[in-house]
């Protein structure tokens, strides 16, 4: 199948790809670009463990074609902490245990990512609904939603 | 109330500190290492052709249009695997099960053909170019129908056979049958007993799901015969001499890698068809094979759990003092019996139905059928049948309370084994380690205000409102287990710890369990912080690599802490002794005139004269007097005296919509009793979790089948798991019983929220309508479900 020549901005990096028409961003990312922090977790857009942020909305990288991300600017959970330092989102999920077996975690970062950017100080109720595109089997979500509310109060402190 | 995390100071974060988990910093920063995630170079792609029906003979294959696929290298098929005698593999329950279809095809889904490609995306392709003819059977779904006189025969290749791995057969379709307890004295007890009850308890079939699927890379290298194997097993060393075995590849030249795991519940514990046509294809190839499977594959062909049809029956005086239990079981382990339980245990641990209860006499029987649906039989976040067991008597519970017009708190207090009883031995024959229920349910009771609960549920009915209120209280049997009942294909139920102490002090240990989330990196560090005086910090553990670990029969049935935590803190002692001797030496004292405090060895009246285990750790790499070897190492192969029996009491209080039939969880208190608590803050995490998954199962999940066997829930569409928004808060508490004989009084936790979440759920929706007179209701509870019992009470009205 003829490939085809995609830019894209993955972490402030800029990466030309060849790649099938068909092939899906995940497997872009994870095979092209080596990042293989962002997983796959049910192929139909339910579990969100692939969830990366694509023109600053969360986006769900299994049902998107890496060609549809032409020219897009996407972060992962590879580029959330900056020169080492980690983020608050990442702060929290380590601090209030939001993660057991880690498989969620990097789908789950980046939405609360993009979510605190949505509404900086979320109700739990706000936090629930904000991360229900994203399915966890470890935490039963209670210190999920307690690393969100870390990350809030830390953001809003900066 | 709910208790937070307590906040231990510890100088060296162990037993007791809610720490922070080591292994967190590299799954933050998307730096975990899943099997799929590893990229060997010349890695290809196998994927499968899978049946489309339930039932069928194969009448043919044709992979010719498949291989002139541009890509495909391969087509593997059961005639391929034939010579090598692999297109069958033994089970861990004493059966086998097709690698590949053999003539016939017994379930949806199952693998028929093995396709390897260039890339996943040709595989893909490839599979639907592989044309299979069948011919349809007639299918048996339900698994009561299994044993009818006309009931299709599912497993041809046992035709005449009527012994199987557990005695006799006793139709076609039967695998097993399983007796314990004493028939005649149980029989006796129900005929004078003055009051009896009975009811039908399913326990649906579900799956465990983790959120990371199945997979493996094997790499085989023709040069030198080795052949290594990543995949994600819970259990790799069994793995490791289970492919030992298969192939003829010699143990020592076989390596199995379990990487980071996304996820077990269970799921993971077993050898799937896939790890063994990617070990052929790498070695028929020459080149690494990796199979990941997909979800509907997960799904639908790799393990299953429960499918355990229940007839519970009590026998009590007036009182509701239980006399006898009698429990008939009808268990569906679908086309090939690959329950992955102790061998000699073909019904698990069942036996421990009895649950918290002290019961003169009892009688279990387990009947084993094949159907037409996936093998399985795993334990989904359980110890070895201990949900379904405890699942029925705490149904049995409520259905005698109801009988009697006792509240459900009462009549488990009047029946439970009183704390002065144990150690106790049941009567089916365990012998429960330690427990003291009543104050565990008093201080429930108390903590949720049940008296006033009960009022506002009476409040609630006069004026139409179903509010439901569910006690539940539960002990397991976990930690399998002692190896004078417990292997697994001949191999006893150990568990392993090697330390090595560093000449500057820190420490590798490594350990034959594996964590797919647990935390073991964190709480196995503290273990060995406690005993050696050295910071958990500089305690590094690893798991999953049989060619460094020692053998170990990996995690599940809770038994890492009970197991594999007693092998750590026992290779710590045996490092302690030999750091005794060193310091014994070092300051020129006897041995026995040291005492241990903290992170030293001091001298008996001379507080001054110490040394610390860092200086006694460069002195063991040092000139020593003779008679002592060099070196700071123990290795403790752990064979447990017993189970542990955790415990614990959890209430649920249910609001349900009287016109679409939501249940609404307002509440949920969980007291957890595991003995020691190693890290506060991990256990939480641990009951959190497990109480979401006893939501799923009690509220949503089934994996259900039409009646020509076409699995209807095999994608997230279908197969409920909850999100942030269904979950509610989960409000823990805990009590600690020590185990007597574990070497830190340590019993397990995992799995007790979902042993005993289910039951508590379960009967708090059930509970909602026990003033219509509704006694069992079957799970899962959906919305449809209830608001069918609604339409037909006509509380709708």
């Amino acid at each position: 199948m003829g490939k085809k020549l995609i830019s894209m901005t993955v972490n402030g990096q800029t990466h030309e790809v060849a790649v099938e028409p068909r092939q899906l961003l995940i497997h872009t990312l994870r095979e092209e670009l080596g990042l293989t922090g962002s997983h796959i977790g049910c192929e139909t857009s339910h579990c969100g463990a692939c969830t990366v942020d694509f023109n600053g909305e969360s986006v769900k990288s299994c049902t998107l074609l890496a060609v549809q991300a032409d020219g897009a600017d996407i972060l992962t959970v590879e580029g959330l902490a900056n020169d080492g330092v980690l983020h608050p989102v990442q702060e929290g999920f380590t601090e209030k245990h939001g993660l057991q077996c880690g498989f969620c975690t990097p789908g789950m970062m980046i939405r609360a990512y993009r979510l605190l950017q949505e509404n900086p100080n979320p109700s739990e109720e706000e936090i629930r609904t904000g991360i229900s595109g994203n399915l966890c089997r470890c935490t039963g979500y209670q210190n999920i939603v307690r690393a969100v509310q870390y990350a809030a109060e830390k953001l809003s402190a900066e | 109330m709910a208790t937070p995390a307590e906040e231990i100071k510890d100088p060296v974060d162990g037993i007791g500190c809610s720490r922070k988990r080591k292994e967190d910093a590299r799954f933050i920063q998307g730096k975990g290492n899943y099997t799929d995630d590893l990229k060997l170079p010349g890695t290809v792609f196998g994927a499968f052709v899978r049946s489309p029906i339930a039932h069928g003979r194969v009448v043919s294959i044709n992979k010719e249009p498949a291989l002139a696929h541009p890509g495909v290298l391969a087509v593997l098929t059961a005639e391929d695997l034939a010579p090598l005698s692999l297109h069958w593999m033994p089970t861990l329950a004493g059966d086998k099960q097709m690698v590949l279809a053999d003539g016939k095809v017994c379930f949806q889904q199952q693998e028929v053909a093995f396709v390897i490609a260039e890339d996943r995306y040709v595989a893909a392709d490839a599979i639907e170019l592989v044309e299979v003819e069948y011919e349809e059977l007639p299918v048996i779904i339900d698994g009561r129908r299994a044993m009818d006189d006309d009931a299709p025969v599912i497993r041809d290749d046992l035709e005449g056979q009527t012994e199987g791995a557990h005695g006799e057969r006793i139709h076609a379709n039967h695998i097993f049958r399983w007796d314990v307890g004493d028939a005649e004295a149980t029989d006796k007890a129900f005929d004078t007993a003055p009051i009896t009850v009975s009811e039908d308890i399913s326990y649906q079939r579900v799956h465990p799901c983790p959120l990371e699927t199945c997979g493996c890379v094997s790499n085989f290298d023709k040069i030198s015969g080795e052949l290594t194997v990543y995949l994600t097993s819970q259990a790799p060393h069994v793995v490791r001499t289970v492919v030992s075995m298969l192939s003829g590849i010699a143990e020592s030249k076989v390596h199995v890698i379990a990487p980071d795991i996304g996820g077990g519940f269970g799921n993971k514990v077993g050898v799937y068809p896939g790890y063994v046509c990617a070990i052929v294809g790498s070695i028929v190839l020459g080149r690494p094979v990796k199979w990941i499977e997909s979800r509907v594959e997960n799904l639908a062909a790799t393990a299953f759990a429960r499918d355990y049809h229940m007839h519970g029956e009590i026998a009590a005086d007036e009182n509701g003092r239980i006399q006898a239990l009698r429990v008939n079981v009808l268990a569906d382990h679908g086309a090939f019996d690959a329950c992955a339980d102790p061998s000699k245990f073909p019904a698990g641990l069942f036996s421990i139905v009895t649950g918290s209860y002290d019961i003169p006499s009892a009688f279990a029987r387990v009947d084993g059928v094949y159907s037409n649906k996936a093998p399985g039989g795993v334990a989904y976040r359980c110890s070895f049948r201990v949900t379904e067991a405890s699942y029925l008597i705490e149904r049995m519970m409520d259905v005698l309370a109801h009988k009697l017009g006792v509240d459900p708190a009462e009549i488990r207090s009047r029946n439970f084994i009183k704390a002065e009883q144990f150690p106790y031995t049941s009567c089916l024959g365990w012998e429960y380690d330690s427990g003291d229920y009543h104050t565990a349910m008093n201080q429930a009771l108390e903590a949720v205000d049940y008296e006033g609960l009960r009022k506002e549920q009476a409040e609630k009915r006069a004026n139409g409102d179903l509010m439901g209120i569910g006690v539940a209280f539960f002990t397991e049997i976990v930690g399998a287990g002692p190896t004078k009942n417990c292997d697994i294909l001949g191999i006893g139920m150990i568990d392993s710890c090697e330390i090595r102490v560093h000449p500057t002090g820190s420490v590798i240990a490594r350990l034959g369990t594996k964590s797919q989330g647990q935390g073991h990196e964190t709480t196995y560090a503290q273990i060995i912080a406690t005993e050696l005086g050295i910071p958990s910090d500089d305690i590094q553990i690893e798991e999953g690599d049989t060619a460094t670990a020692p053998y170990g029969l990996g995690t599940y049935g809770s038994r890492s802490t009970p197991v594999g935590g007693a092998a750590a803190a026992r290779a710590a002692r045996k490092v302690k002794d030999k750091a005794r001797k060193i310091a014994a030496a070092m300051m020129e004292v006897s041995p026995a005139d040291l005492d241990w405090d903290t992170d030293r060895f001091i001298v008996k009246g001379l507080p001054d004269q110490s040394r610390t285990i860092k200086e006694i750790a460069m002195a063991a790499y040092q000139h020593l007097p003779e008679g002592l070897e060099q070196g700071l190492e123990a290795v403790e192969y752990y064979d447990p005296p017993n189970f542990t029996y955790p415990f614990g009491a959890y209430l649920c209080v249910v609001d349900i919509d009287r016109y679409t039939g939501e249940v609404k969880i307002r509440r949920f208190y969980a007291l957890d009793d595991c003995g020691t608590r190693i890290n506060p803050m991990i256990i939480e995490g641990q009951v959190h979790g497990g109480l979401t998954e006893a939501l799923a199962i009690a509220l949503g999940q089934e994996l259900s089948f039409d009646e020509d066997g076409n699995i209807l829930s095999a994608s997230f569409m279908d197969y409920f798991l909850p999100t942030a928004v269904e979950t509610p808060h989960w409000e823990t508490d805990f009590t600690v019983t020590p185990s007597p004989h574990h070497p830190i009084g340590a019993k397990g936790v995992g799995e007790s929220p979902n042993v005993g979440g289910v039951s508590a759920i379960s009967n708090a929706v059930i509970d909602a309508f026990a003033h219509k007179g509704v006694t069992h209701l079957q799970m899962p509870h959906t919305a449809y479900s209830v608001w069918k019992t609604i339409n037909e009470l006509g509380i709708n009205q």
